[in-house]
């Protein structure tokens, strides 16, 4: 377990004047699930798209199984991607192809497979995540907010990711489906051996999937540590953050 | 006083500074768009879809627009003449503005309108719900995916349709010059194949190549770079439709002097 996946050191990135990371030092382990929590506009999506290499760092570095990532060629950033998959908050499901060719869209355009074999796949796959078959002909637009979620976790599943980063997985469900989707969550990366990397402002959420909490505030990590140590903390921050009160040392720019 | 001429010399400098930077990111877009049309892997499927909804379905539109300004042409062009009792001029005159301008012209502007923004609010909502960002991470470069087969797809397809809209241009003429004004039929047709010169032609292919990769490059581009939600979509079509039509303006008369100024 003790094996280090990820581990981030002193990255920063603004965009013009503003700072959005201002010295970030993060370390994942090998098949941990890590939840970052934090307000909205702090910084989350941020973090995780430098780590995919969607948004280049302006200083600091991300290694990812010991090599470091920031400014390596396109090709090797696309092997890297081969490795990482992430569930987008809107699903960012492609709605020119049908649910089935979302959910193979990796087997077909990288792995060439033939288009039969990956259907075949794809409703296997979608059946793990609680889908029946007769949704794989539908389009994207088709399915409800929640069935959306479940396609993008197939579609990510499809690739087999040593890496899977969640952006606000829960987000817009229904408290209900949003418990659903986080026991899907707990199960597929389990069920893959996968590292988790989740942003949420979910608290339930983030209990229910988190190895470890880590807490990011104002560009920089503040706290992490277990969800049994988050309720024992007297971090007064993270107090706040879990309590929800808009009284303490965190103030909302309105 | 300073103040006001430093802010005065502000007021002017944002928009400049702001206007480099984005030919200088457009720069870059095209060179990394042609440079991904010309390196595999190709999506052939993508391309024939594109060729289908860029030619295909253009071409009632662009046969609307031909035969109607051949239409006119061949009624001003023969009020005009008359004066001078030149009226055999008629044909070649359609013949030559159709093929060498109005053909590529109004193709290429409506083509603009139909497809560049098709293309802006296509691309500029993929961006904005993340769809571009997804492609990505499934190892999948967005510029070979959606935006060489778009370029190539433009390319190739919009001299085909001028082509056509060459047919149905002097077609139109001939409509006008035979049931309207009285010409006999074989007279007309025979000075239309007379005049018939290659040049014209291709002039107007040329023209249609280079509209076709400015209108699916502009589609791309403001849709690729599109920012905001709903409202940095819709900016982005405004900008792709106008962005294409001026530069198919401009570069309509750059091909035409390097062609014929002699």
């Amino acid at each position: 377990m003790s094996e280090t996946k990820i581990k981030i050191s002193d990255l920063h990135k603004a965009f013009g004047k503003k700072v959005v990371l201002n010295g970030i030092d993060l370390e994942v382990a090998k098949g941990e699930s890590l939840v970052v929590i934090g307000g909205s506009g702090t910084g989350k999506s941020v973090l995780i798209k430098c780590i995919q290499g969607l948004l280049v760092p302006d200083s600091g570095s991300i290694e990812i199984d010991g090599e470091e990532t920031v400014g390596v060629d396109k090709h090797r950033q696309e092997e890297l991607h081969s490795k990482m998959g992430m569930l987008f908050q809107g699903g960012a499901l492609f709605d020119s192809l049908s649910v089935w060719q979302n959910v193979a869209f990796s087997l077909l355009e990288n792995k060439k497979m033939p288009a039969k074999e990956a259907r075949t796949e794809a409703v296997r796959v979608l059946r793990q995540v609680g889908l029946a078959p007769d949704v794989a002909d539908l389009s994207p637009s088709e399915l409800s907010g929640g069935m959306q979620k479940r396609v993008s976790l197939a579609r990510v599943i499809a690739t087999r990711p040593e890496i899977i980063f969640f952006d606000e997985p829960t987000t817009g469900l229904d408290p209900i489906m949003a418990d659903v989707i986080n026991d899907l969550i707990i199960e597929t990366v389990k069920g893959l051996g996968a590292t988790a990397l989740t942003i949420t402002h979910d608290m339930a959420s983030a209990r229910k999937i988190a190895d470890k909490i880590a807490m990011l505030y104002q560009g920089k990590i503040i706290w992490q540590g277990t969800v049994k140590e988050l309720d024992k903390t007297d971090n007064p921050y993270v107090k706040q953050f879990i309590n929800g009160s808009s009284h303490g040392p965190i103030k909302v720019e309105i | 006083m300073s103040n006001k001429i430093e802010l005065f010399l502000r007021a002017l400098g944002k928009p400049l500074v702001k206007f480099i930077s984005s030919l200088g990111d457009l720069t870059i877009f095209i060179a990394q768009s042609v440079y991904n049309c010309l390196t595999p892997p190709f999506y052939f499927k993508l391309m024939g879809k594109q060729l289908i909804d860029i030619g295909f379905y253009s071409l009632p539109v662009v046969g609307l627009t031909t035969i109607f300004a051949g239409m006119v042409i061949a009624l001003q062009s023969y009020t005009g003449f008359a004066r001078f009792g030149a009226e055999s001029g008629v044909a070649s005159v359609v013949l030559i503005s159709v093929t060498r301008e109005l053909a590529p012209a109004l193709s290429g502007l409506m083509v603009a309108g139909r497809i560049g923004a098709a293309m802006a609010a296509e691309i500029g909502t993929m961006r904005v719900t993340e769809q571009i960002d997804a492609l990505v991470t499934l190892s999948t470069n967005p510029f070979k995916y959606l935006v060489a087969p778009r370029i190539i797809a433009g390319i190739i397809v919009l001299p085909v349709l001028v082509l056509i809209g060459d047919v149905i241009g002097i077609f139109g003429g001939y409509v006008v010059c035979v049931y309207k004004l009285g010409f006999n039929p074989a007279n007309y047709i025979n000075s239309t194949l007379q005049n018939l010169e290659s040049l014209d032609i291709i002039t107007g292919v040329v023209k249609a190549a280079v509209f076709g990769f400015i209108i699916t490059l502009m589609g791309c581009y403001n849709g690729y770079k599109s920012r905001g939600g709903a409202q940095g979509v819709g900016e982005a079509t405004t900008n792709a439709v106008v962005s294409a039509s001026i530069l198919i303006l401009i570069f309509n008369y750059i091909i035409t002097e390097l062609l014929f100024a002699k």
